[in-house]
């Protein structure tokens, strides 16, 4: 048991640190499309540990069932969204950040 | 069936709003695990609302998606985790770095190839992919933006695009 109690913690603890770095990227990325690039960090790895830490911790198969059905659908939506958006960020002509030019 | 590109007549319209009744009733079923009537009365309107919004947006669903299809389907999604997991990594370490060494590209990459399930499966997995970004996509190729040049380059060499043809992913 305590083998799964660390194994969960390890993948709580890396989730959790990549949801951050996607946070801190979002922060220091230059552009509109550098940082979705840094928020796909959060709901791609982020997001993916911690609910694979989570599915080892589960008390029944349903739960565990559910997690992994969440899991599915964050696979599918999350990068939707992001494509959608920087669809309309190019539509809309947000210019392309190019190395040395100013932060945005 | 198949050949689903003209219109579809009223029996194949009513048959595939049962078809996904009957998917999204069992679905509700085994995620809330409740009988009593309220549940039950709420699952029944999610279901029609979602069948109507289905017949509104005039979405052709489950028509290419096969059995071996969905059997090929989680071999190559373990593959796109471990690419994930190691693009992620990357990404991070930019984040972290004092001065990120950021040299974004926008590339177009071929996907002509691909059925449409494909293309959507290949397009969806760029943008999965941290430092990836597809931002058109449009008969023959995917338009990427990507943080740096090595990341499009990787995709040219079509790695992933013979995985996502491999799934046997249609049309």
């Amino acid at each position: 048991m305590i083998v799964v109690d660390v194994m969960s913690g390890v993948l709580l603890g890396a989730g959790a640190l990549f949801a951050l770095s996607g946070g801190a990227g979002l922060l220091r990325f230059p552009d509109f499309y550098t940082r979705i690039h840094a928020a796909g960090v959060t709901d791609t790895a982020g997001a993916g540990l911690i609910l694979l830490g989570l599915m080892l911790q589960v008390s029944s198969w349903e739960t565990g069932v559910r997690l992994l059905i969440i899991l599915l659908f964050l696979a599918m939506t999350s990068p939707t969204a992001a494509h959608v958006l920087a669809h309309a960020a190019r539509r809309d002509g947000v210019p392309v950040w190019r190395e040395g030019d100013e932060r945005r | 069936m198949s050949a689903a590109s003209g219109r579809s007549t009223r029996g194949e319209t009513i048959r595939a709003t049962l078809r996904t009744a009957l998917f999204l009733a069992v679905f509700w079923l085994v995620l809330s695990g409740h009988f009593e009537p309220l549940p039950l009365v709420l699952g029944a309107l999610s279901v029609a609302l979602v069948c109507w919004l289905d017949w509104w947006a005039g979405l052709k669903q489950f028509h290419n998606v096969t059995v071996p299809f969905l059997l090929r389907l989680p071999r190559y999604l373990l593959w796109l985790s471990w690419q994930v997991l190691r693009s992620a990594v990357a990404v991070t370490r930019q984040v972290w770095s004092p001065r990120p060494a950021l040299r974004p590209v926008v590339e177009p990459t071929a996907a002509g190839d691909l059925p449409e399930l494909a293309q959507v499966i290949y397009a969806n997995s760029i943008t999965l992919t941290p430092g990836t970004l597809s931002l058109d996509v449009d008969d023959d190729r995917i338009l990427v933006h990507s943080l740096v040049f090595g990341d499009v380059d990787d995709l040219h060499d079509g790695a992933m695009r013979s995985k996502v043809r491999r799934t046997g992913a249609s049309s």
